[in-house]
């Protein structure tokens, strides 16, 4: 459905300098919402976990959740911000289905976190992203639209709105424009994602799952002529919802404003939808002058003030700094610089560190993340986080593999096992029967068997040709179902025929 | 300065005009479907209203720091704990219903003709309850046969709830013979404005938008009335939204002041003032936005307190501006407003804004001041809240009450408050801005009504919204919200609700000026007596003009009562007196009001209200 004229991005490059915008939102973890009671667990029956604040009933009036603004003032600790002495929530007035009062509560010209910065790393390389604001905020409820071609409110027979979202707690932030990236800038804004990500894990305040849409990043970019110094207009993708998108997203724009305004046209400053699918963007909503969100103080809620020595106490609650952490669990892994690259790359660093904190070997905690977990959730297109194989359960299954339980090829069926949801390793090694054979009186008669049903080859075997040794071992391999140890039975092979 | 150009004798730039395309501009921003004739109307209308608070502007405020909260308050926080949710039926219920009346309780059949009881005060009643001379069920019976009887022609109720009320006092009666009253007042009937939420009774807030709707929860004051056992007989009448100050901005037809029934009985609380006037209630909560509990309670002839801002809670009061409304007592006597106001009043960790510190004790208060004596208590009377504009009689039942608390010991002084020349202005600039927004949630999308537009097909949510706002709410509302998203939109912003919010600084440092030297300030509750009703209708100015010396209270958070004054020479109808104290000393209201109150019932021979005409079989 994209008419749009794209130029390679090479092209790009050459006659125009990017600049990045990213807005990320984190939706706490906090047990209950940002301004009421209600529990805020993911996936719940819609409606069920609503009041009459959350619901916007009339009458009902919002309190701040403490452990929110805990929350909010130690990331924007974590991102090197100042902490305000004093600020306030206002309302951002403007209608729209989802949203019960027909304002959202948010932070305006005072958010609680400003003037931070976050040191990214891409190709080794250190880039600093600077940190505008980190400010609180409501999340609306979720509409689902019923009908229609494209699953949008515009043409879909009627909606339904789910409150159950509506005022969990979210945090707010945004980078000042990063200016100067070239090339680097599709590779820039995945990174900060996941470095943000890998952030709000460590400080252990948001579940962090970008599939489930606990953190979205809104992408905004512009083109300047290359040299220029300017900012261009900018446009704001929404609904990017993995590292890999972030990157795409940002290439796709690159590609498509370099087009528009290659053909002399301007462009619009509007937001624009993001599609993993196709990996293109459409426009959304044009951002004109009519809008007009009227902020102005929520009177419903006294200014926060945090004292110094509350700042100071949560300060002292923050996790190591990435940057060090990650140069001091490179030289406890043995890791080399590429292989701890693919692994920060990757989004693995947490699920690595957990494996390797479970009992398993660096190498090994590293091997089954970046090659099969990877792989699979790749397939599945989800962020490895979101497969059902959790850290432990590696490390179990490492251990499995060294006891010599099982295999290699036996372990991937356990791990098949465990995205199916058939139980704990052990548990399906039991049910599946994976375990391996490795005593020789079973192996034994399993190689009389397949030497006695395949003479032919067995001949070779015995007339020194080697190689035909595997098509022996593929029939014993058959009858024991794999489970056997593979080196074992080769060598059994060999000893009886030559 | 240059000279203007002959023929116009105000400068073009000291013009403020709202365009009819500003205000359909406003009115998209809105979401209101406004028709021609209504742009034609109210283009006009709006820059009147605007020329007159645009005055403000020309007040220094450089070095003056905004105020958005009367009392300083910060570190407001819950601790992160699940409390129960609503049921997913609660929650979808209420949804958008077409079409139903307002809802009148039945009369009760054995209905008869009125008791002794219901000229009893509210102290008195619970007195007699306690002494076991009456029963909570025959003194709610009472009430409701009252009801009954003069209601259709004071029309102070938009729901009678006979049935729970009755319940209810059944209740309290089983409480007081087992020898545990749950309050002083177990028992005592009681009316509630319209516009607190009243789980399983509709709350319309006197707008034909929240015809239907039935809240799933309580405000905090009705919760803490049905603790204490109060029996609630129904929710009174008010202007729509609490906009108003005759209760003619009801979208189910105004109150009839008790006293001359062809008379506004002042708002936007004139239910609960008339209910309380026409002996249909003894007891009434009002809410107090600029003057919506005092104003009526002097033009009835009743008592009424705005307590401290955060003395009450506000969880469940439909917000009109929520940085200024504060709900509270509406009675007959001084002691009975003391009484009730220690049953709503205290900390609610539902309402940020609530003040967490122990109430006064208001009842011991009262019954101090009933003794008579103001020894050492310092009165400010506010040179600029009297004179012009007031009348005469209305000043001159003032000038003796004055005269009385002197008599009583007290020592007048003279006080100045220049800012409050501004407080109109200020107050029409934060009102409509806040009350735009609050006024945002009514899009018939999950409760109240639900208006199609006319020969639309399939019309979209954004359609509906806009058409059910432009029919569901009225044009005093329609006025406010135009008014509010312009003072709030971006380019006007510094120059309205910016500079009104340095104004409210001002304002509270005249406050704070004034209590250095006067321990209370006094001042009439209301310029004039009641009006006919119609009589202001269409000027919105002169409407607003009947709050000019109600408002600064509230922009400043302090408490204030009105107290019956004594009956106007000129027109016979009932003026009032308004006491001031400063944040939190709301029992300085009672002590000075009791004294004042005890004074007057002297000198009139008994209570004011036994001037009032009877409404037995009075139709209008
Ligand atoms: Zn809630």
């Amino acid at each position: 459905m994209s008419a749009d004229v794209l130029v390679p991005f090479d092209d790009v490059l050459e006659r125009f300098d990017p600049a990045l915008g990213l807005e990320v939102h984190v939706e706490l973890n906090t047990a209950s919402k940002m301004f009421c009671g209600c529990p805020t667990e993911f996936g719940a029956e819609p409606n069920t976990q609503v009041c009459p604040t959350c619901l916007g009933l009339p009458g009902a009036m919002p309190v701040v959740n403490r452990k929110a603004v805990e929350s909010a003032i130690r990331i924007g600790l974590a991102l090197n911000c100042e902490i305000a002495e004093w600020c306030r929530f206002a309302r951002k007035n403007y209608f729209y289905p989802d949203m019960p009062k027909n304002f959202q509560t948010s932070q305006y010209d005072e958010p609680i976190a400003f003037n931070g910065f976050m040191d990214v790393e891409v190709d080794g390389q250190a880039f600093r992203v600077e940190i505008e604001r980190a400010h609180m905020e409501e999340d609306t409820g979720k509409s689902l639209h019923v009908g229609g071609a494209t699953g949008r409110i515009h043409g879909a027979d009627y909606s339904l709105v789910d409150y159950n979202r509506a005022g969990i707690p979210l945090i707010e932030i945004v980078t000042r424009p990063i200016v100067g990236a070239g090339e680097k800038a599709p590779e820039i804004a995945k990174a900060y994602v996941a470095q943000l990500r890998d952030l709000i894990v460590a400080l252990g305040v948001s579940d962090a799952r970008m599939d489930q849409g606990s953190i979205r990043a809104d992408v905004n970019l512009s083109l300047s002529p290359r040299g220029a110094g300017t900012l261009g207009t900018r446009t704001e993708t929404k609904n990017v919802n993995s590292l890999r998108s972030v990157e795409r997203a940002v290439r796709y724009e690159m590609s498509r404003h370099a087009g528009v305004l290659e053909e002399g046209r301007p462009i619009l400053q509007e937001t624009r939808h993001w599609h993993e699918d196709t990996g293109i963007t459409t426009s959304g909503r044009e951002k004109s002058d009519a809008e007009d969100y009227r902020y102005f103080p929520e009177p419903d809620l006294v200014p926060v003030a945090p004292s110094r020595e509350w700042v100071e106490e949560l300060r002292g609650t923050l996790p190591e700094n990435p940057t060090q952490k990650r140069a001091r669990l490179q030289a406890e892994w043995g890791f080399s610089d590429l292989e701890m690259r693919d692994t920060v790359g990757a989004g693995a660093l947490g699920l690595v560190e957990e494996t390797i904190a479970a009992g398993a070997s660096p190498q090994a905690a590293r091997k089954w993340w970046l090659s099969d977990m990877a792989r699979r959730a790749n397939e599945a297109g989800v962020e490895l986080t979101a497969l059902a194989v959790t850290p432990l359960d590696v490390a179990r299954v490492q251990t499995l593999v060294d006891e010599g339980k099982i295999n290699d090829k036996l372990a991937r069926q356990v791990f098949d096992g465990l995205l199916a949801g058939e139980g704990t390793p052990d548990e399906i090694v039991e049910a599946r029967g994976l375990a391996i054979v490795s005593d020789d009186g079973a192996l034994g008669t399993a190689v009389d068997n397949a030497i006695a049903a395949n003479p032919d080859v067995a001949d070779k075997i015995r007339d020194g040709k080697v190689a035909a040794a595997g098509a022996l071992i593929g029939a014993v391999m058959k009858e024991m179902r794999g489970q056997a140890d593979a080196g074992r039975v080769r060598e059994l092979i060999l000893e009886k025929l030559t | 300065m240059p000279e203007d150009t002959p023929g116009s004798s105000t400068s073009r730039s000291d013009r403020v005009e709202i365009t009819r395309d500003e205000v359909a501009h406003l009115a998209n921003l809105a979401r209101i479907d406004l028709d021609d004739a209504e742009l034609d109307h109210l283009a006009p209308q709006l820059s009147v209203i605007l020329e007159s608070v645009a005055s403000i502007s020309g007040v220094a405020g450089d070095d003056v720091p905004p105020t958005s909260h009367a009392l300083p308050m910060t570190n407001v926080f819950r601790e992160d704990v699940v409390r129960p949710c609503l049921t997913a039926e609660q929650a979808l219920s209420g949804a958008p219903a077409q079409g139903a009346a307002a809802v009148r309780g039945p009369a009760d059949p054995r209905g008869r003709a009125v008791s002794g009881l219901t000229r009893r005060t509210a102290a008195e009643l619970a007195d007699a309850l306690a002494a076991g001379e009456t029963t909570s069920v025959e003194l709610t019976r009472a009430h409701l046969d009252r009801i009954a009887e003069v209601d259709g022609a004071v029309h102070a109720f938009l729901h009678v709830d006979a049935e729970g009320a009755l319940a209810q006092a059944a209740a309290a009666d089983e409480r007081r013979a087992a020898g545990s009253p749950a309050s002083a007042l177990d028992g005592v009937p009681i009316a509630v404005k319209d516009v607190l939420a009243t789980q399983g009774l509709p709350t319309t807030c006197g707008s034909k938008i929240l015809e239907g709707w039935i809240p799933p929860y309580d405000a905090t004051v009705v919760a803490r009335l049905k603790q204490a056992g109060l029996p609630i007989l129904g929710k009174t009448n008010m202007d729509e939204f609490a906009m108003g100050s005759s209760t003619e901005h009801s979208a189910y037809g105004p109150t009839h002041n008790p006293w001359d029934l062809d008379r506004i009985p002042g708002g936007s609380g004139g239910g609960s003032a008339a209910a309380v006037a026409a002996f249909e209630a003894p007891l009434a909560i009002g809410t107090d936005t600029g003057g919506s509990i005092r104003q009526p309670g002097a033009v009835t002839g009743t008592v009424g307190v705005k307590p401290t801002y955060g003395g009450v809670s506000r969880y469940g009061l439909v917000a009109l501006a929520n940085s200024l409304d504060q709900a509270g007592p509406v009675t007959r006597t001084v002691l009975d407003s003391a009484l009730l106001h220690e049953v709503i009043g205290g900390h609610d960790p539902l309402d940020s804004t609530s003040i967490d510190q122990p109430l006064a004790s208001l009842v011991d208060a009262a019954r101090r001041g009933a003794a008579g004596d103001l020894t050492g208590v310092r009165i400010g009377v506010v040179t600029e809240l009297g004179g012009e504009g007031y009348q005469a009689g209305v000043l001159a039942r003032f000038q003796e009450s004055v005269d009385l608390m002197v008599k009583a010991g007290a020592e007048v002084v003279e006080v100045s408050c220049p800012s409050f020349v501004h407080a109109l202005a200020t107050y029409y600039l934060i009102l409509p801005a806040e009350a735009s927004s609050n006024l945002a949630k009514f899009d018939a999308m999950r409760y109240g009504m639900r208006v199609l537009p006319e020969g639309v097909e399939n019309p979209s949510a954004e359609e509906v919204m806009r058409a059910t706002r432009d029919a569901g709410f009225g044009d005093e509302v329609k006025r406010r919200i135009i008014l509010g998203t312009y003072a709030l939109s971006s380019g006007y912003y510094d120059a309205y609700y910016g500079q009104a919010q340095k104004v409210r600084t001002l304002i509270s440092r005249d406050f704070a000026a004034a209590f250095e030297r006067a321990d209370v300030l006094v001042s009439p509750t209301a310029p004039t007596t009641a009006f006919k009703l119609g009589e202001k209708l269409d000027d919105p100015m002169a409407m607003y003009l009947n709050d000019l010396a109600t408002i600064p209270a509230n922009l400043a958070g302090v408490p204030g009562i009105s107290v019956p004054s004594g009956l106007a020479d000129e027109d016979g109808l009932p003026a009032g007196v308004q006491i001031l104290a400063p944040a939190l000393a709301d029992d300085r209201l009672y002590r000075v009001g009791a004294a004042l109150e005890a004074a007057l019932l002297e000198q009139w021979g008994g209570p004011l209200l036994d001037k009032a005409p009877a409404l037995e079989g009075a139709a209008r």
